[in-house]
């Protein structure tokens, strides 16, 4: 029996091819886009970890209290201690300790007298003898003049500044800001090279020299205004990043001291809880819109599908046999269907993402003027969910099509038989 | 001759609006085995009606129908089922063969509901196929043969599981007057050949003028029964 309504499913390309390609079409969206929208996602909280929070950040509990400002004069001292000891709790991650700054660039002319000035805000990141900060930062296709800094004085600068300020490469620059001990801070680079993000923010006015040149010019030696830390193997994760964190703390956090350190995971620093909340609710509810709109067209196909075989199940039952067999073998048939239209949508939705995830979309011209840190290459992301997600609108919603439209064998009267199939 | 079918007092009521339609009045009657017999009448005679509760396909409202021993409002509908399945045939005015089998898959689909082997089925589907004349279209697919023959492999589907009464409800009514009369000499030589019953509801001249017992059905009572000694084909 099994083999004789398998035959009449090969054989009637309405019931089996059509469906199997709806499906196939469905599951396929379905997994691209949750590959997408994971993706984009995690890029962007990816992005501002790398530039600004770290998968967590250490700092002084007072640093942590004015974090906006950044405060340096509540910087924490004995950073090479601090970071050999993160190292050898934490070798699974990647530590980095970085300085950032406000002030004000100022550009001499031949005179020495101010030519122009501009207030920026700054990061002392490591430069010299590594590439690590630069690749984690994606600076490189970022830089679009000069080069980086090859020698202790050298400075890189937003090209909008530098624009602004009428600078050449080579130029000299002097640095006013503050010391650790809020003392007046003066200190010269030469400008080696311009950066463009395409985020406003940082090209209105941002400069990076090497973390020891912002030691020199800060009276800051040994010390930084934070340590980061990333994950060597994967991206941002929530839980735990809030373990590491808790450990540490529990290990090195004095509340009573300003000076204590204290570690914090992405999601309580800078406000980027509310970004990663908002990031996994806005996908689950896209996927979710998706997936429900989605699975409201498959049912229907299922619904179609088990209508249009009325007459045949009527002769079925007329022959002799039972409800309840007809309807397992509707059941049965959508199953499959479901099954290899949502293996074969999986499997394409996976190539288009594994395409989107190693290509990507390149829409930095699209996001030029945007006010947030985020990559400007779109790229999906395929975690554990891509690979089952496709079912839930491949099989339950064609087998709960084919069921629904099942209930109609058995509130079909058989007294009505012969005259319905006489139609 | 056994009976095979034992209709007493039946009466069947359909409900319409808040009352109900009485379409067969205290029918009475008997069917024995070999019968090839029809219930002729008007449309909304009940004959159709009839050939339902016989065919177990409904219940009586009052009276008993009593099927080859199976009172047919006592079956449960698995028993009702599997009455249908082993003891009944059903030919229909409009054939309802399989669109994507091909002729030998149509037949074959009642044999395997009474879980055959394939040998057995491939047996009974040809020596069938043969009775109606249809070996040389075993692989055809409906869609490839004319109304005849469609009507012709709608029988064997029907005679394949050699039941014990065939049920046909206007069979010659999709087709002209030279299938029509092909088609009524294939059963009535299977009713003489198997001893098989046939009990039609029609109102054909041609199908009545086969039949060996005609039952005539007026507002849903039995107006007249009689034998033909010498059917006028």
């Amino acid at each position: 029996m099994i083999k004789f309504l398998f035959k009449g499913l090969i054989r009637d390309k309405s019931r089996s091819l059509l469906p199997i390609i709806v499906v196939a079409i469905g599951v396929m969206m379905t997994v691209f886009l949750q590959a997408y929208m994971n993706g984009v996602f995690y890029d962007s909280i990816e992005s501002a970890a790398r530039f600004t929070s770290g998968h967590v950040k250490v700092v002084t509990n007072a640093y942590k209290e004015n974090l906006s400002q950044m405060p340096n004069d509540y910087a924490m001292t004995g950073v090479d201690e601090i970071m050999e000891q993160l190292n050898a709790v934490h070798p699974d991650m990647e530590w980095t300790d970085r300085i950032m700054f406000g002030g004000l660039l100022d550009a001499p002319d031949s005179l020495g007298t101010t030519r122009a000035q501009g207030n920026v805000a700054g990061a002392g990141i490591h430069l010299l003898g590594t590439e690590d900060e630069i690749i984690r930062m994606d600076l490189k296709p970022k830089l679009i003049s000069g080069r980086f800094p090859e020698k202790n004085g050298e400075v890189l600068i937003s090209n909008e500044l530098f624009k602004k300020m009428k600078l050449q490469l080579g130029d000299p620059v002097t640095l006013i800001s503050s010391t650790m001990y809020g003392d007046m801070a003066m200190y010269n680079f030469t400008v080696c090279g311009t950066l463009h993000f395409g985020i406003s923010m940082l090209d209105k006015g941002m400069i990076y020299a090497d973390i020891e040149d912002v030691r020199m010019a800060l009276n800051m030696e040994d010390a930084a205004g934070e340590i980061l830390g990333f994950f060597k193997d994967a991206p941002y994760e929530n839980d735990r990043a809030h373990a590491v964190a808790d450990q540490f703390n529990a290990e090195n956090t004095d509340e009573a001291d300003v000076f204590s350190l204290t570690m914090m995971p992405m999601s309580m620093s800078n406000g980027m809880d509310f970004m990663i909340t908002y990031a996994e609710n806005a996908q689950f509810i896209v996927i979710l819109i998706f997936v429900f709109a989605m699975s409201i067209v498959l049912w229907n196909a299922g619904l179609l599908g088990g209508l249009r075989r009325y007459g045949e199940f009527g002769l079925r039952l007329a022959i002799g046999e039972n409800k309840h067999e007809t309807y397992r073998s509707l059941v049965g048939e959508a199953v499959l269907v479901g099954l290899l239209g949502s293996v074969i949508g999986i499997a394409i939705g996976l190539f288009f993402a594994y395409l989107m995830q190693e290509h990507g979309i390149d829409a930095g011209d699209m996001i030029q003027d945007s006010t947030i840190i985020m990559p400007t290459v779109f790229r999906a992301q395929i975690n554990a969910t891509t690979y089952y997600i496709g079912f839930i609108p491949g099989v339950l919603s064609t087998v709960i099509g084919a069921m629904l439209a099942g209930i109609g064998i058995y509130k079909r009267q058989t007294a009505n038989l012969f005259k319905e199939l006489q139609a | 001759m056994k009976t095979i079918v034992d209709v007493k007092n039946l009466t069947k009521n359909f409900p319409v609006g808040t009352g109900f339609f009485t379409a067969l009045k205290d029918v009475s009657l008997q069917f024995a085995e070999g019968e090839f017999a029809g219930l002729v009448g008007p449309s909304g005679s009940g004959k159709t009606t009839l050939l339902n509760i016989i065919g177990s396909l409904d219940v009586p409202s009052d009276g008993e129908v009593v099927v080859l021993q199976r009172s047919v409002g006592k079956l449960t509908p698995k028993e009702a089922a599997k009455l249908r399945k082993e003891e009944l045939g059903f030919i229909f005015q409009s054939y309802n063969l399989l669109p994507v089998y091909t002729v030998f898959e149509n037949v074959e689909f009642p044999l395997l509901l009474l879980n055959m082997t394939a040998e057995e089925r491939k047996e009974r589907v040809m020596e069938t196929l043969k009775w109606v004349g249809l070996t040389d279209k075993v692989k055809s697919r409906p869609a490839q043969l004319s109304g005849g023959e469609c009507q012709r492999v709608a029988i064997a589907r029907a005679m394949v599981k050699r039941p014990s009464l065939v049920l046909a409800d206007e069979p010659t009514a999709n087709l002209d007057s030279k299938n029509s009369h092909n088609i009524l000499q294939t059963m009535l030589k299977l009713n003489e050949e198997l001893k098989t019953s046939f009990v039609f509801a029609t109102h054909d001249e041609k199908v009545i003028s086969y039949l060996k017992r005609i039952i005539r059905l007026e507002d849903g009572k039995v107006v007249a029964d009689e034998l033909i000694a010498e059917p006028s084909k």
